[in-house]
């Protein structure tokens, strides 16, 4: 890795990483990815975020569906754990909570495959700083 | 693949839940099958809005209109008139309390977001041990901002001019600490981040630590540049192993990418970070201690002045902040400080987090604007009581702080305001309490946790808690008397007045605030030896009334010391010398036939 050595520099790794976030999120892509984020705290840890985690990422492999399951910090929802953010391409990103292996599979089944919402999203109830 | 083009989003919070947003659902449904939309548009459950108190609530997408106070009579309107018409249900609409107007266009519909997130603005959206997620989020563009554009004194200006204070309950202005420190002659100056959260139920800064490690480092290398030191330490107790590893993790990162070591960004701005583990001790969250801790010595305070500013770690000028009060630094450089400064009230800008915990429905990590009311925390994020029961207190401020009844549900949280009404802000651990709790033995838990964690190196804070602790002991166990409610008074005032640091000057806090504000509930303990909340074990007497009572034998099947008797069929009897009362007897009668005496 070089160095940043300037704001340039770091204006340019933004700008390279955005783009690379942007095809990710965007459609019509061979990088064309299913996005799941698993909020990974230690309280979510506790909760079973990292079984609901692997349950993602072997059934999708299983299921042949190009899914980029990551870890994330707390969202906050503590009452609500394990808690997901699901990103289809092109599509805002929706929140759930109670995600356990039975939850992850009907989640897979409806939302992912099928594109339909499943009963349990969590909406967004907080503004962020660009607002 | 189902494609719908509209979705019907349902509120299936507790609160919604309770005023039949089952049936909204339901009823929706079925009208959207008749007229034979069912594939166009999807119906759906969510999770809790934040927005309770208009509860149910049921939102549209993709116009965005969010309808509230919803019944199950009014969803035929709702698809009649909006589904089909595309005409907005006026009466169901939002008024603005102070205007009365509804609430009609689309893009205002947001008003219900009760939150903002500054300090956790990527908690939860980057994946922590990935740096350039960060950077993909304006991270480090403040740091290079900083050392490109801006003069230390300016960037300390900023921080000033933006009214932060500390977020780790003393609320002290960030920017002025950070001046102080500048001004002060020293050869080697210290940045010390502290990450000694002990309050019990907090859990902010790890959390922040957790979810974005490098907007701390990226803070403390700006506070660095500022006071002019080279070197920062994070004081992180070992309990939070999670949180080391990502911190750790994000420092290696930052090194490698040449955010952290010599030469930052291409300036002559050095500075690197280490962590410091802390063994949990809770007074080593007060800044002197915190010091000594780090120095290797015993974690004990000492007396201020002089004040680390001045004299801190190793004897050089150091400058402590809190984890949150960082997380806010990049936002503010970023956005300017009259961004900031147009959130929060006039003395206490920004926002705060809060861990919303105790017996409330949606127990979380929250963050509101300074200025929102108690009332809005506890009823609308927090979606009110557990179990419909009846709102008793809400405690913040920790060990330090004080509870709050409902005559103060409608204070704004600021700094200020909370000292005013007896609490205060503390470090953001909020326990909501209910009928159910009986605030002696609240008192007591608190008490009991500061005898834990007091270092004992002066005599009110090690001995005084000790006695008051006694004193409130003996009281929950029914030996009170009358004159032991004024022995605690003036035994807090002592221990307040004479302890040396802020654990002692402030452990007294939650047996002042609750007599108080329930002194009825300490009469009452003390002088019929009756506890009202039915908490405290050695006040209460499990009765078994005759004529209620079928014999059925689940009582005495159940009781795990074997102090029931009686006959099959036959009213039943407890041997009060015998029972325990774990109330297993109680919660097992179908027929309600053993009271509380």
């Amino acid at each position: 890795m070089t160095k940043i050595k300037s704001l340039a520099d770091l204006k340019k790794l933004k700008d390279e990483v955005q783009s690379k976030i942007k095809l990710r999120e965007k459609g019509d892509h061979p990088e064309n990815l299913v996005q799941i984020k698993v909020s990974m705290a230690t309280c979510g840890i506790a909760s079973g975020a990292k079984e609901t985690m692997n349950y993602f990422i072997e059934t999708l492999d299983n299921q042949g569906v190009d899914a980029l399951v990551t870890q994330t910090g707390c969202m906050g929802y503590c009452y609500a754990e394990p808690t997901i953010e699901l990103t289809i391409p092109g599509k805002e990103p929706v929140i759930y909570g109670f995600v356990d292996k039975v939850k992850a599979q009907e989640i897979i089944d409806k939302h992912v495959i099928k594109n339909e919402l499943v009963d349990g999203i969590i909406p967004v109830n907080y503004k962020t700083i660009d607002d | 693949m189902a494609d719908y083009n509209m979705h019907l989003l349902v509120c299936g919070g507790t609160g919604c839940k309770a005023s039949q947003s089952e049936l909204i659902k339901m009823n929706l449904k079925n009208q959207l099958t008749e007229l034979g939309l069912e594939e166009d548009i999807q119906v759906i459950h969510t999770g809790c809005f934040g927005f309770c108190e208009k509860g149910p609530i049921v939102k549209i997408q993709p116009d965005n209109t969010f309808y509230v106070s919803v019944t199950p009579e009014d969803t035929k309107e709702i698809i009649e008139e909006h589904i089909v018409k595309g005409r907005k249900v006026e009466r169901l609409l939002y008024k603005d309390p102070s205007t009365k107007t509804s609430i009609i266009e689309s893009k205002n519909m947001d008003f219900y977001k009760k939150q903002v997130r500054i300090a956790l603005r990527n908690c939860g959206f980057i994946n922590p041990d990935n740096i350039e997620e960060y950077v993909a989020n304006d991270g480090y563009e403040a740091l290079a901002k900083c050392l490109g554009e801006m003069t230390p004194e300016e960037t300390t200006k900023l921080i000033i001019d933006s009214g932060l204070r500390g977020r780790g309950g003393g609320g002290f202005p960030t920017g002025l600490k950070w001046d102080i420190t500048r001004k002060v002659e020293g050869d080697q100056k210290y940045v010390v981040c502290n990450a000694d959260e002990g309050d019990p139920g907090a859990f902010m800064d790890r959390s922040i630590l957790e979810g974005d490690p490098h907007t701390v480092i990226e803070a403390m290398a700006i506070c660095g540049y500022c006071i002019g030191a080279d070197k920062g330490l994070v004081y992180i107790r070992a309990e939070y192993p999670l949180a080391i590893e990502r911190l750790k993790t994000a420092i290696g990162q930052a090194q490698e990418y040449g955010l952290l070591g010599e030469g930052i960004l291409g300036t002559d701005f050095n500075f690197d970070i280490e962590l410091r583990y802390g063994a949990g001790a809770f007074v080593c969250g007060e800044e002197t201690a915190l010091i000594h801790s780090m120095e290797g010595l015993r974690g004990e305070p000492t007396f201020k002045p002089p004040f680390p500013s001045v004299s801190g770690y190793l004897g050089k000028p150091t400058n402590v902040n809190n984890v949150e009060t960082f997380a806010n630094i990049p936002p503010i450089i970023n956005k300017g400080a009259e961004w900031f400064g147009s959130i929060g009230t006039e003395n206490s800008k920004g926002t705060k987090v809060f861990a919303l915990a105790g017996k409330i429905n949606n127990v979380g990590l929250i963050e509101v604007p300074m200025g929102t009311t108690l009332r809005e925390v506890v009823y609308d994020i927090g979606g009110g009581i557990k179990d419909g029961k009846e709102f008793k207190a809400v405690q913040t401020g920790g060990p330090s702080g004080g509870c709050l009844t409902k005559d103060f549900l409608d204070t704004p949280i600021e700094y200020d305001s909370l000292i005013a009404a007896g609490s205060m802000m503390g470090s953001g651990g909020m326990i909501v309490m209910d009928e159910d709790d009986c605030m002696v033995a609240i008192a007591k838990f608190y008490l009991e946790f500061t005898l834990d964690e007091s270092c004992g190196k002066c005599t009110p804070c090690r001995i005084g808690n000790k006695r008051l602790y006694e004193i409130l002991d003996k009281i929950t166990e029914g030996k009170g008397e009358p004159e032991d409610l004024d022995r605690l008074r003036a035994l807090s005032d002592v221990v307040k007045d004479t302890s040396l640091c802020g654990l002692g000057q402030s452990s007294p806090n939650p047996i002042l605030s609750t007599i108080e504000n329930f002194f009825g509930e300490y009469e009452s303990h003390v002088t019929i030896q009756k506890c009202p909340a039915g908490q405290c074990k050695s006040l209460l007497q499990y009765i078994i009334e005759d004529e209620k009572c079928t014999g059925c034998t689940l009582c005495f099947r159940h009781c795990p010391v074997g102090a029931i008797s009686g006959e099959k069929r036959s009213p039943h009897f407890i041997d009060q010398s015998l029972c325990i009362k774990c109330g297993v007897c109680y919660q097992k009668c179908k027929f309600d036939a053993i009271k509380i005496a």
